[in-house]
């Protein structure tokens, strides 16, 4: 009977340790994911093998070990590196062009249009 | 009436665009670290490449005026390049010169300092690159000068050439 209670605490302490390894893992994937490789520029640290990619791999697996939240890794890259070095970066005043320009293109196309079949519907 | 304003449109979309593909083939499209990032250099402990000590930055970084740290590989052929350079600033008394060798192996890299000299005070080693990263470098090599206060002067990615060098000495001669 002990042995079985042993075992099974055992088998219950591997599960939770596969399930936190794996959820690092994803955490891992996801940060490479939106960090850009320095050598090849267009692609990110997770699709490149160059030295520099996988040395920035092993600074991001160290720090989730270390306990840092993604918000944390990404902010640590952003002082070394800038904002550039994100793929998914933050809304802010030197960018809000690029994100609020389609939006404004596409109400201004709607607006067009109305007005045409407004013109129209009149005529 | 609408045909002459659709005409001026027209004309001040082009000019827009002119302008804006003229200043974006004038601008590098080459991302560089160089103007960004951290100030104050961070204090890493690493090992020495000949006694195998670890050995911190706070620990080596003393009495000099400036200090330039150096991350360079005998795989590098950049490096080789540069090598003069470093051999040439190392007769400066103002500045002590600093390596971080950059995943290398020792018999090369030895051998590397063995054909163009050692002009290094300290080397450190950084087998696996966290290091390079954790101060910000972009590749191989790259230089940082240090100021006596251990903050980040200027950044010179790629091999220092003669313009660089020159650079180099200003800032040097102009901080004294």
């Amino acid at each position: 009977m002990k042995i079985k209670i042993i075992l099974l605490v055992i088998l219950v302490l591997i599960s939770f340790s596969k399930r936190s390894f794996s959820n690092d893992l994803k955490l891992e994937n996801k940060i490479n994911k939106n960090l850009r490789c320095l050598i090849c520029q267009g692609q990110s640290i997770y699709d490149s093998q160059s030295d520099f990619a996988e040395s920035m791999k092993l600074v991001v697996k160290q720090k989730i070990e270390a306990g840092m939240s993604e918000e944390d890794i990404y902010s640590f890259f952003k002082i070394q590196y800038g904002e550039w070095i994100l793929y998914d970066p933050q809304f802010n005043i030197k960018n809000f062009a690029l994100w609020l320009l389609p939006i404004l293109i596409f109400l201004a196309g709607g607006i067009i249009i109305i007005v045409k079949f407004g013109v129209l519907k009149k005529r | 009436m609408k045909n002459k304003y659709l005409k001026i449109f027209i004309i001040i979309f082009f000019i827009f665009s002119f302008f804006i593909f003229y200043y974006g083939l004038k601008q590098k499209d080459l991302y560089t670290t160089e103007n960004s990032g951290i100030q104050k250099f961070p204090n890493l402990t690493l090992q020495d490449f000949f006694t195998n000590k670890q050995i911190s930055f706070e620990d080596i970084l003393i009495d000099g005026n400036y200090y330039l740290v150096n991350i360079w590989a005998s795989w590098c052929l950049p490096c080789r390049d540069e090598h003069i350079y470093l051999t040439q600033l190392k007769k400066n008394s103002s500045v002590k010169i600093i390596g971080i060798n950059y995943k290398d192996k020792k018999s090369n890299a030895e051998k590397f300092l063995d054909e163009f000299g050692n002009p290094y005070e300290y080397i450190l080693n950084d087998k696996d690159g966290i290091a390079s990263i954790e101060i910000g470098a972009y590749g191989v090599p790259e230089s940082f000068i240090l100021n006596r206060q251990k903050e980040i002067v200027k950044k010179i990615i790629g091999p220092i050439d003669q313009k660089k060098f020159k650079k180099v000495l200003k800032i040097i001669k102009n901080e004294n």
